[in-house]
């Protein structure tokens, strides 16, 4: 059941306002509401929203998660698969764009990088969860919450084998340096049970 | 018949699809293929084969990925050698009748350059030239970029072509939906950065079918001298029966391509989910088309990573402010190494609204060459417009344009044999559109007969190295009427036969006609709309002058440039006084702040801290102001953030708006004055890690508490910060890291400091961190926050 990889560009998610002053480790009072939406006016047109994913079968033995092109040892992730029989495993980004706006205001305006920062990891989470829930609609499936190299004892080197799976440098644009970061950064991985219903 | 002669007269047929025939053939998900060469030569040579039957002209060698980066070197040369080999196989195999190539096949690395990813650009030209010297060495006819998605890279590939070999080669981009490459650049800003390297064909394949790629193939060929190509993929794919289905067949597809060819385009084939029967289809279907003329397009055109800008539409406004003749402040900036300050320079000339921007860092005490390449690189991760290498060293020009992400402009070179035997094999090399300055050995002319004789000169010679008239433009030097009150007359009939008589386009450094008078703008403004009037194309001019860029919007206006005069009229209340910002309109009138500055630090507007600075310092002495109003100010705020009563956004609105008051009072003060007294913090994101911004909380806050903070920036080795510490003597190094992978490079770091600058405080901060980390990898100190760090700075300078 070896399925193709896909890629697919979304629309913009609703923007979560109260998420993102969340992130900057912010409170709603007018200077910090006038900050973001300054910045939400400057970066929203430079988002893009692109995923890349691909449906595998797993097997578990114990610790081994199996997905017979790679496998991986993880205890926390085999519980998390366990009752699954398949996954979907995808990596997603909204983009350079964003990490060259931080990059710009890191420099010359430090509140308007954190502030973007904050806007890009929102932008990322709410791509994240469009994704899944048009994943659930179409294939008509429910999935397991997300799960991504890094999280608890799963190796965050497992990367390499999610990049060379879904060939993301080419499908979206998305890379991963020598250590294990992905540029952009406002990126995600990870792996989906599929619930057997 | 070699491949660049096929080329000039005939539609060339590449190859469609290999990866999708090596996954029908079993290869899995995450398989190498270019393994293949080696482990199923027969499948790769009957793939060659089946293409070269169907009537492909080139066949690309199954090298896409076979870089250094994947395979060790001695693994590399086996696979490019036997990939080689399988395509002469594949010749060797098929009767067909057509002219037969080999490609070797050039695709990503997969990495995104520096300084938004980690592959620095040298070592991406180097990957790239290990390939390309195995393709000449085995034996091929040509070399095929493909499927670049990011223009940077695109650029280290060719260049790796053009230095290592003398084979013929064509390079084509993957376009995404929006007709731009995943990092921005338009099919216009491609053309320019390609053709003006040098290459023979240019186009698009992979990521959408045809009928999506027809707009950049039209933008291809609306630009292009050279011949465009197009390989695109089946459609697009969908998931049929967990089977990978492209959904166009090979007649829609033959179809589809046969009406681009018509338009102009002359290298086709097919990318992802094409198979010899596409091939086959198109070229039964093409059959009987004469290939479209090639014809030079004379268009003068730079670019940037994500655009071009063109030349003979309106005029071109090109910023000059990065540049340190007469500036104190900018000096000061270049001597400390502080590229902020420069930055800032740029982003503010493009919201003034230019369109190029002039980079000149010369000075005397500084690495021009180092200086300049950093500026430009710094300059092109932020500002998307193109830059004007501006420099009178041969050797930082070169090290700029080398580095430089796009087509540049290039200034200057002149009518003396020395320098145009200098500049124009740069220009040949990298690409560029060359200022060239009507003045030769004998000096500047006075009369315009002979500036126009020198620029006849420099278009002979241009010629001799192959630089085509388009890509020079003539400045005839505006020298001041303060000395000679004919200058500007000189100056203006010059142009005007340039531009009539040569055809050539101009650009001039205006303020100069203005030297030594007073009220310069009104002279510069004047002289500005003359020269435009006289067929002006370019002006190296101030955009903060509100009447120069008056001048400019209502001559656009006045020309018909301006529809409706949309952009006069969105402009025109910038020509008046300058009005007042809408932070100095802010009320201050809550009795709970001591005083004016103090309230708009605390609240955090940065334009009326400034604003009140400037006229604070008139009747008070910098320190007073800074001790009795910047610092408590500060205080409050810090005390604030320290009690959760403040958060960090306005912690850092507040710091920004010290700055700039602190940016005001620097400003007044001699330069070197500022900085000898403070105690030194040295700062950087350890090698590995690219987050920074931590990192510039950190530094701006330490900077309004009075510390020199020297930035090393990011992915900084633990060599570098040791170097710089005892370089400076420096008692406290702050270390920031985001990702626990890149932890051990912090502990590395520590521990290079502790043996080698065991003097030297070191304070770790970054996401992963905690105390309990901080202390097992050996740090003094770790802070949570960036006040943190202030107060522990403090503490070991006894403040």
């Amino acid at each position: 059941m070896n399925e193709t990889t896909l890629t697919k560009t979304y629309s913009a998610p609703p923007i979560d306002k109260k998420e993102i002053l969340r992130y900057a480790g912010g409170i709603a009072d007018d200077n910090t509401i006038k900050l973001l939406n300054e910045c939400i006016n400057e970066a929203l047109n430079h988002i893009t929203y692109k995923v890349c994913y691909h449906k595998l079968p797993v097997k578990l033995n114990g610790d081994l998660c199996d997905f017979g092109v790679f496998n991986v040892q993880s205890k926390n992730l085999a519980t998390n698969l366990s009752g699954c029989n398949s996954v979907i495993i995808f990596g997603a980004t909204v983009g350079i764009d964003i990490d060259r706006l931080i990059t710009k205001y890191s420099h010359i305006s430090p509140a308007k990088a954190l502030m973007l920062q904050a806007f890009g990891t929102e932008r990322i989470e709410s791509l994240c969860d469009d994704f899944c829930k048009d994943i659930q609609n179409t294939l008509k499936i429910q999935l397991k919450p997300r799960f991504s190299a890094g999280y608890g004892d799963l190796p965050l080197d497992t990367q390499k084998q999610i990049f060379s799976l879904l060939n993301l440098p080419k499908n979206i644009g998305l890379t991963l340096n020598d250590s294990l970061l992905m540029s952009p950064t406002k990126s995600v991985t990870a792996f989906i049970g599929i619930k057997e219903v | 018949m070699n491949f660049k002669e096929y080329l000039q007269n005939n539609i060339v047929y590449l190859d469609g699809g290999m990866g999708t025939l090596l996954q029908a053939n079993g290869l899995q998900p995450g398989e190498l293929p270019e393994l293949w060469n080696l482990t199923h030569p027969e499948i790769i040579t009957k793939i060659h084969t089946d293409y070269f039957n169907a009537g492909s002209n080139v066949v690309c060698t199954n090298t896409f990925g076979a870089n250094s980066l994947k395979f060790d070197e001695a693994q590399l040369e086996q696979i490019v050698k036997a990939a080689i080999t399988n395509a002469k196989n594949a010749i060797t195999n098929s009767k067909a009748p057509q002219h037969k190539f080999i490609a070797i096949d050039i695709g990503p690395t997969g990495k995104l350059l520096k300084p938004l990813g980690d592959l620095d650009f040298e070592d991406a030209v180097s990957v790239f030239a290990k390939t390309v010297k195995l393709g000449a060495k085995y034996g091929v006819d040509l070399v095929i970029i493909e499927t670049m998605n990011d223009s940077y890279e695109t650029k280290a590939a060719l260049l790796a072509v053009k230095e290592n070999c003398d084979l013929p080669v064509i390079v084509s981009n993957a376009y995404d939906q929006e007709g731009k490459l995943m990092t921005g650049a338009t099919p216009a800003a491609m053309v320019a950065l390609i053709e003006g390297m040098g290459a023979d064909a240019l186009g698009a394949n992979c990521s959408l079918g045809p009928r999506q790629l027809r707009i950049v193939a039209e933008e291809l060929l609306k630009y292009a001298s050279i011949p465009v190509i197009l390989k695109p993929n089946a459609g697009l794919p969908k998931s049929v029966d967990g089977k990978t289905v492209f959904d166009i067949t090979p007649q829609e597809f033959a179809d589809e391509l046969t009406n681009i060819v018509k338009m102009g385009v002359r290298v086709c084939g097919g990318c992802c989910g094409t198979t010899p029967e596409y091939i086959k289809a198109l070229t039964d279907k093409t059959a009987n088309i004469q290939p479209t003329p090639l014809t030079k397009k004379n268009l003068t055109v730079m670019s940037s990573y994500s655009h071009a800008v063109k030349f003979g539409e309106s005029p071109i406004l090109i910023g000059e402010r990065i540049n340190p003749t007469g500036k104190k402040r900018f000096k000061q900036a270049l001597l400390e190494n502080d590229i902020d300050y420069i930055l800032a320079e740029g982003v503010n000339q493009q919201e003034k609204g230019v369109h190029i921007l002039d980079v000149n860092v010369g000075l005397p005490d500084i690495d021009e060459v180092a200086m300049l390449e950093s500026a430009v690189c710094e300059l092109q991760a932020i500002i998307d417009l193109p830059l004007q290498i501006d420099t009178a060293d041969i050797c930082a020009m070169e090290a700029a344009l080398r580095r430089y992400n796009g087509k540049a402009m290039i200034n200057s070179v002149n009518g003396k044999a020395e320098s145009m035997a200098a500049i124009f094999p740069l220009v040949k090399k990298y690409g560029g559109v060359v200022v060239a300055l009507t003045l030769d050995e004998n000096g500047i002319p006075s009369t315009a007969e002979k500036r126009v004789e020198i620029a006849k000169k420099i278009l002979a010679n241009a010629t001799k190295y192959g630089i085509d008239k388009k890509d020079i433009i003539f400045d005839t030097l505006a020298m001041t009427i303060s000395a000679d009150t004919s200058a500007a007359s000189a100056t203006l009939d010059a142009l005007y036969t340039i531009k009539t008589e040569l055809g050539c386009h101009t650009s001039l450094g205006v303020s100069n006609v203005s030297f030594g008078l007073p009220n310069r703008d009104a002279v510069n403004s004047t002289f500005f709309s003359m020269a435009l009037q006289n067929g002006l194309s370019a002006a190296i001019m101030n955009p903060y002058s509100s009447d120069m860029i008056k001048t400019y919007y209502t001559y656009n206006a006045l020309k018909g440039l301006d529809p409706n005069c949309t952009d006069y009229i969105a402009h025109a209340d910038e020509f008046t006084a300058t009005a007042p910002s809408p932070a100095a309109t802010e009320p201050s009138g809550d009795s709970q702040y001591a005083s004016e500055l103090q309230y708009a630090i605390i609240k955090g507007f940065k334009d009326k801290a400034s604003e009140i600075t400037k006229e604070l310092i008139k009747v008070n002495e910098p320190l007073s102001i800074v001790n009795l109003e910047i610092i408590p100010a500060l205080n409050t705020v810090g005390v604030g953030f320290e009690n959760k009563t403040v958060y960090l956004p306005q912690l850092l609105m507040s710091a920004e708006a010290a700055k700039s008051a602190f940016e005001v009072i620097k400003s007044t003060m001699p330069s070197g004055d500022t900085k000898s007294k403070k105690p030194t913090f040295v700062i950087a994101t350890v090698h590995g890690d690219i987050h920074d911004i931590g990192k510039n909380i950190v530094k701006l806050l330490l900077e309004n508490y009075g510390f020199n903070v020297v930035d090393l920036g990011k992915d900084v080795p633990a060599e570098a910060i040791v170097e710089k510490v005892i370089e400076l003597n420096a008692k406290i190094v702050g270390l920031s890291a985001l990702m626990t992978t890149t932890v051990p490079a912090m502990q590395r770091t520590i521990e290079l400091i502790k043996q080698k600058a065991p003097w030297c405080k070191t304070i770790v901060g970054g996401a992963v961190l905690t105390q309990e980390y901080a202390d097992k990898i050996g740090a003094d100190k770790y802070a949570r926050d960036a006040m943190e760090a202030v107060r522990y700075a403090e503490e070991v300078f006894n403040i």
